[in-house]
């Protein structure tokens, strides 16, 4: 595999050096032909080169080649239907699984396929089934086994690895939460698959999965797609899809597939001990619809009331900026940002939150956001879509009795 | 208790800009970093050397320049420190790339423990850590904010959505570490006069015995076939006037949006 620049149709326009994320496009002078001026042309520096090809359509010329000798691998077409990994937590299937299933519908119809809901968990799980039909599931595999009952990495790989074999889905969708992306990173080496991570975007062209994300925290959106390897698997961003029930569900009666899978001592070395619960989180951030969120402008611990009483009247969650939860005055579970959790609620509230780049990463896809801050230079108004300058202690008590008042 | 601590040299994201003009990365300028989880990870690699003995080893798959990034972490104290390093290694994704660290972690032979941070800040996948467990075979722990050793087990905090849940696991096994995990060390002086003079060894294809079909570009099932700007958000709205007025305006403005 190789790239490189064809000098007679390259005329050094520096559109792909611009192009380059990498910075590994430079002009370079080119030793003049006779009785001609010397010629600036793009040149690759193959160190710095990932081939990533963020060039290619940057170039107007079709200056730039890259060869890949990538061996057209076993048949995959006999991989067909779309899965969602039907995430669940004490016995219960979290939200992101619905909303997968829902975006998961689009893609099975885009395909004309079918589209199946995978659940594990211990024989209880069995009650959880109606949910999944009733947001479009044509199909439930149930996969029921004691040490299903509450997840861990290696017997849930050793699971459905083995429906994946079996069953051979084209698509699978996880939820891009601590459990989908440790299953999913695992699973994806053991079947073969490609895997996409934390995905905003899916969308289908001639019949490839097309997965968008954003990288360098946010700052560029990149599309990825796996061509020759079945299953096309991705982890997407909790609530950046919206969950709807079918108006016609599929009967659970003959829909539902059962099987309980052979797990081997060696999938059980990683035992459970403790569950430590965090008596302040009320409500999962990653699930919430909306989110209120204080940062250093708050300037002591107990300030965090004013964010908790806004939040209870909106029904939504607190988060908090790193600067809060370094400093003690909150538990690491609110945490938004790059170094905690990504959300994309409906509503964000930022009070008294700057906006560091690495926050932004962690909220700038949620669908509204507002922002309440002292200093009308904080980035965080550039991602806001309602922005207030002024002081969160007179805003957010202001709000929470207007909100009262409103729902009362 | 012999360590082997995964890293990957990235830009600082919070460095880089975006061109108003063309709406692209501006790269100029924009320092090499070692990843930040990584660093939590050389620490958390070190305070259990402290406590247990042996060795720590840091290990890197990038361009040469990545070795800048190993002669940091002798620095801070890692006893040796390896580049994976081959032309051939380019374009891998995190399947290719599990695939490569594996090879050489094997090919280094003797480890009771290796960490990663939970994900890089460029790629944000959190995918490697798990790749390179399964590969090896081992179990993997996710996203751990306490790492204890007892009795040659392995007692790991995870830091998840809602709650902490510890967990048992037997060695040898690979843990991802989140930074809630500890602060870093800086180098010290006398790290950094070692680190000048220290050895960092490199590997190739070839040295890890690679096989060719799963590096690279070639081994990456995963293609980026385009990278673009996002849209700027844009059209964002200052609320001016009274307090009152504005509280009233903006709580319109999200009942308009069926928010509220």
């Amino acid at each position: 595999m190789s790239i490189k620049i064809l000098l007679d149709k390259c005329t050094g326009c520096t559109l792909c050096a611009v192009a380059c994320p990498f910075d590994a496009i430079r002009m370079e002078e080119l030793p003049a032909e006779e009785g001609k001026k010397p010629k600036k042309k793009a040149v690759i520096d193959l160190d710095k080169c990932t081939l990533c090809r963020a060039c290619i359509p940057s170039c107007k010329f079709d200056a730039i080649e890259i060869e890949i000798e990538k061996e057209s691998s076993a048949d995959i077409s006999h991989y067909k239907g779309v899965w969602v990994f039907a995430e669940q937590r004490e016995g219960k299937v979290q939200s992101v699984a619905y909303e997968l299933l829902s975006e998961g519908k689009k893609l099975a119809d885009d395909l004309k396929v079918e589209l199946a809901a995978i659940l594990c968990g211990d024989t209880s799980i069995e009650e959880e089934v109606d949910h999944l039909f009733s947001y479009g599931a044509d199909k439930v595999y149930l996969i029921t086994h004691h040490a299903l009952k509450h997840y861990h990495t290696a017997p849930y790989t050793r699971a459905i690895a083995e429906a994946i074999t079996r069953h051979k889905p084209e698509i699978f969708l996880l939820g891009a939460t601590t459990q989908g992306r440790d299953l999913a990173a695992r699973l994806a080496i053991r079947v073969g698959a490609g895997l996409t991570a934390d995905c905003t975007g899916l969308a289908i062209e001639n019949r490839l999965l097309q997965q968008t994300r954003p990288a360098f925290g946010g700052n560029i959106m990149a599309t990825i797609q796996t061509p020759n390897h079945r299953p096309q698997m991705a982890t997407v961003r909790p609530k950046v899809f919206k969950k709807s029930r079918v108006a016609s569900p599929r009967s659970p009666e003959g829909n539902i597939i059962k099987f309980t899978p052979v797990i081997n001592e060696e999938d059980l070395v990683v035992k459970l001990l403790e569950i430590i619960e965090d008596e302040s989180v009320k409500i999962n951030l990653a699930e919430a619809e909306i989110i209120v969120s204080g940062g250093r402008g708050l300037g002591e611990a107990k300030n965090f009331k004013l964010i908790e009483e806004l939040a209870q009247v909106l029904g939504g969650a607190v988060g908090a900026s790193r600067a809060t939860v370094d400093a003690g005055w909150i538990s690491a579970h609110h945490q938004v940002g790059q170094t905690g959790k990504t959300v994309s609620p409906k509503l964000y509230i930022a009070c008294g939150i700057s906006g560091k780049i690495q926050h932004l990463a962690g909220m700038q896809s949620s669908d509204t956001i507002v922002a309440i801050n002292k200093d009308a230079d904080a980035p965080i108004f550039k991602v806001a879509n309602y922005g207030i300058v002024g002081d969160l202690f007179e805003y957010v008590p202001l709000l929470t009795k207007k909100i009262q008042e409103l729902r009362s | 208790m012999d360590i082997i601590v995964c890293l990957k040299q990235v830009p600082d994201t919070t460095e880089v800009k975006i061109n108003p003009e063309t709406n692209t990365l501006i790269r100029e300028g924009v320092p090499s970093i070692i990843n930040p989880f990584d660093e939590n990870a050389i620490e958390a690699a070190l305070q259990l050397k402290e406590k247990h003995g042996g060795t720590v080893t840091a290990i890197s798959m990038g361009p040469p320049q990545a070795a800048e990034a190993l002669r940091t972490t002798i620095a801070m104290g890692v006893d040796e420190a390896v580049l994976i390093s081959d032309r051939a290694f380019a374009g891998s994704d995190t399947w290719a790339t599990s695939y490569t660290l594996s090879r050489a972690i094997q090919k280094i032979g003797k480890f009771d423990l290796i960490l990663c941070g939970k994900q890089a800040i460029d790629g944000d996948t959190a995918q490697v850590g798990p790749g390179i467990a399964e590969w090896l075979g081992i179990p993997q722990i996710t996203f751990a904010s306490k790492i204890e050793i007892r009795d040659s087990k392995l007692k790991v905090e995870r830091l998840l959505e809602e709650v902490n849940e510890v967990v048992e696991c037997p060695l040898p096994a690979v843990v991802t570490v989140v930074k809630q995990i500890n602060e870093p060390r800086l180098p010290s002086l006398k790290g950094m006069m070692k680190a000048k003079k220290a050895e960092i060894k490199n590997l190739t294809a070839t040295d890890i015995e690679a096989d060719l079909i799963n590096i690279g570009l070639n081994g990456s099932p995963t293609n980026v076939v385009r990278i673009f700007t996002p849209p700027p958000k844009g059209g964002g709205e200052t609320l001016a006037g009274e307090p009152e007025e504005i509280a009233d305006r903006l709580i319109a403005k999200l009942k308009e949006r069926k928010i509220i």
